[in-house]
């Protein structure tokens, strides 16, 4: 087996002295972040990337680092959701439904032991699928000319609005937005300046790291200030007794075929691109639910409740890293995030990546093992101190969370021209997530838009200024197949998922975090 | 705003993003597409995308009173002003009263806020700068 030779390989890499701290230090900031009403995977990344890139990290150990911090955030989101009733993030929201009633029977430290080890199985798992599945998606990559590229590129934006957005007119105007912004500076390929009205910061285009702190990170703030305080009363309900901290081997097996069946629907999601670890979540719990709720107990502090989205959300995340490192088209919010890092570290994931740093893809998978045992180890003794975290008012919060946000800008330019611009795109956010406009397509245009100029102006340049040749080979017409499909069918089934999605969401509030 | 404002303010982009596109300076040496085509085609996407959303508009969606916008507008101000005085004053002094600031505004007493304030940036000079070295904005003082 390559893949296991390989993986053997990326241990030797990922068990150094410094690389087993960082990712020890990414788990524990990862849970406490995605413990933070307000904070989830997405915004958590954001912030922490410019850091990890004016600290000088090399790449490897940044993204052990930040995946440390993805994989802990998925973990912690559980937190809140269960002793709160507030998703610490989106993909969490489904854990309230059975996790609160389980609290309030007074039973929370069985289901926060249950959820961390409901949440260890399904990364396990799904990290495992990354093993197999991402090597086999890069031979099928290799075949990949410009035009299959090109195609590739809006198939991602096709499909990411998804199933999760309401409305995909929206959703095609976040990415073209996103686009947009990414044509400003010079273009590679003539030298010419575009969009840059004579100011000369603008020659080098608007750095994606400025646009992802201010969208994701600062908008959270504008959003806190808008419902002043909202949510910092909600501290006093934390009192709810954890009580025993160890699940039972008793209900660990009767949780079993639960967290089986819901890592394997959660992995599918997470590497269809587009789905994420909300869907993940959402599908595991909804096809739980008719599977085993027989005795009409879900909803009521079922521990098969608690068990299924919190397996299918951590399967997720594990899935969603296939189509990202293999293809580099990210499938949530979360990895797009983490491929901005890639880039922002020279590295353009994708096929060649395998090939060309095979230290790298591999060394992150052996740490994304070794970080999994760290959050089990982590979680289950550790959860009443995480759960005391959740006692900081996002009034004193919020101001830290967008302090940080200007640190990690001002570090990598000194610039305040970055800074004026981040705060920009922080009000921008503010006013996309208010008119329901999602973000995720806005990043990854920015991300994406000069390499999918690139391969177009590739292909044209090779087919001598013939467009047929988007068309022609079988890879590129099964590729604009499942975009078109993509595209229009959420538009014909996505509303009612959504709307099912958001009715078992009791408290919108707390939680605006995008995933 | 509702969506149709919205749509209408995309539309106007478009159009706007368009003409620029034309106007970009194409060089001698140029491939077939050349730097303006891509651009075009997504203008023309943003502006066909700017229709839909104002043709068939989602709810309104409820917007805060105007006491509320007023007290974004100030926050951006303020960390627009953040942003200038940093190289200025330092990154301390302007992080404590930025951060004072926006703890007071999301409802901590002012004394409170004073002390949240200090606290946050000296904890983040301690974290970051001392401990980490992470080059911060350094005012006259140093700091």
């Amino acid at each position: 087996m390559d893949a296991l030779a390989s993986l053997a390989d990326g241990f030797a890499v990922a068990l150094t002295f410094q690389n087993l701290f960082l990712a020890l230090v990414g788990c524990f900031l990862g849970t406490i972040i995605g413990a933070l009403p307000g904070l989830g995977p997405s915004n958590g990344v954001a912030i922490l990337i410019p850091l990890a890139f004016s600290l000088g990290l090399a790449p490897t150990p940044a993204l052990i680092l930040l995946t440390s911090v993805y994989y802990g955030a998925m973990y912690g989101g559980r937190i809140s959701s269960i002793l709160l009733n507030i998703p610490g993030d989106e993909p969490a929201l489904m854990t309230t439904l059975d996790g609160y009633p389980m609290a309030k029977q007074g039973r929370a430290g069985e289901a926060l032991a249950l959820s961390g080890v409901a949440s260890f199985v399904g990364a396990f798992f799904a990290t495992w699928g990354l093993v197999f599945l991402a090597p086999l998606l890069v031979k099928v990559a290799l075949l990949f000319g410009p035009a299959e590229y090109f195609a590739l590129f809006v198939l991602a934006f096709a499909t990411l609005g998804g199933i999760s957005s309401t409305n995909q007119a929206k959703a095609a105007l976040a990415a073209a937005l996103g686009l947009g912004i990414a044509m400003i500076g010079v273009d590679g390929q003539t030298g010419v300046p575009r969009f840059a009205f004579g100011e000369v910061h603008l020659y080098d285009g608007i750095d994606f790291l400025v646009a992802i702190v201010g969208l994701f990170a600062l908008s959270e703030v504008f959003i806190f200030l808008e419902h002043r305080g909202d949510g910092s009363g909600e501290g006093k309900d934390a009192k709810v007794g954890i009580g025993r901290i160890t699940p039972s081997w008793s209900l660990l097996r009767s949780t079993a075929p639960a967290m089986a069946r819901s890592t394997v629907l959660g992995f599918i999601a997470g590497v269809l691109p587009g789905a994420g670890a909300s869907l993940g979540s959402f599908l595991a719990y909804t096809v739980e639910k008719q599977v085993s709720d027989k005795d009409k107990t879900f909803g009521k502090g079922d521990p098969r409740g608690v068990a299924a989205p919190e397996a299918g959300n951590n399967a997720a995340a594990g899935g969603a890293l296939v189509p990202m490192l293999a293809l580099g088209v990210p499938g949530s919010g979360t990895t797009a995030v983490l491929l901005a890092m890639l880039l922002a570290l020279n590295i353009t994931p994708g096929p060649l990546l395998f090939q060309q740093n095979p230290d790298v893809v591999w060394g992150l998978i052996a740490a994304l093992f070794i970080g999994n045992f760290m959050l089990l180890a982590m979680n289950i003794p550790m959860v009443g101190l995480f759960a005391r975290v959740l006692m900081i008012p996002p009034k004193f919060l919020m101001p830290i969370v967008a302090m940080i946000s200007f640190v990690g800008i001002y570090g990598i330019s000194g610039s305040t021209f970055d800074l004026l611009v981040m705060v920009i795109f922080g009000l921008l956010g503010w006013v996309l997530r208010k008119l329901d406009v999602p973000l995720v397509p806005v990043i990854l245009g920015i991300l994406l838009g000069n390499l999918m100029e690139a391969n177009l102006r590739r292909a044209m340049t090779i087919s001598d200024g013939d467009w047929t040749v988007l068309f022609t080979s079988p890879l590129a017409i099964i590729l604009w197949t499942i975009a078109v499909v993509g595209f229009v069918l959420p538009i014909l089934v996505g509303k009612r998922i959504k709307r099912r999605m958001h009715m078992s969401e009791e408290e919108p509030g707390g939680a605006t975090t995008v995933d | 705003m509702g969506d149709r404002l919205f749509g209408g303010i995309g539309l106007l982009l478009a159009a706007f993003f368009i003409w620029q596109a034309t106007q970009i300076q194409v060089s001698f040496i140029s491939d077939p597409v050349g730097p303006k085509t891509f651009p075009i085609i997504i203008g023309l996407l943003l502006g066909i995308s700017s229709l839909a959303v104002l043709l068939k508009p989602d709810p309104k969606p409820d917007w805060p009173a105007l006491g509320r916008l007023v007290e974004i507008g100030i926050a951006v101000l303020v960390l627009v002003v953040y942003a200038y005085s940093l190289p200025v004053i330092g990154f301390v002094f302007a992080t404590a009263i930025a951060a004072a600031f926006l703890s007071w505004r999301l409802g901590t007493s002012p004394l409170q806020a004073i002390v949240a304030g200090a606290a946050t940036s000296v904890g983040i000079y301690v974290v970051f700068h001392l401990i980490l070295g992470l080059s911060l904005a350094e005012g006259p003082l140093g700091i």
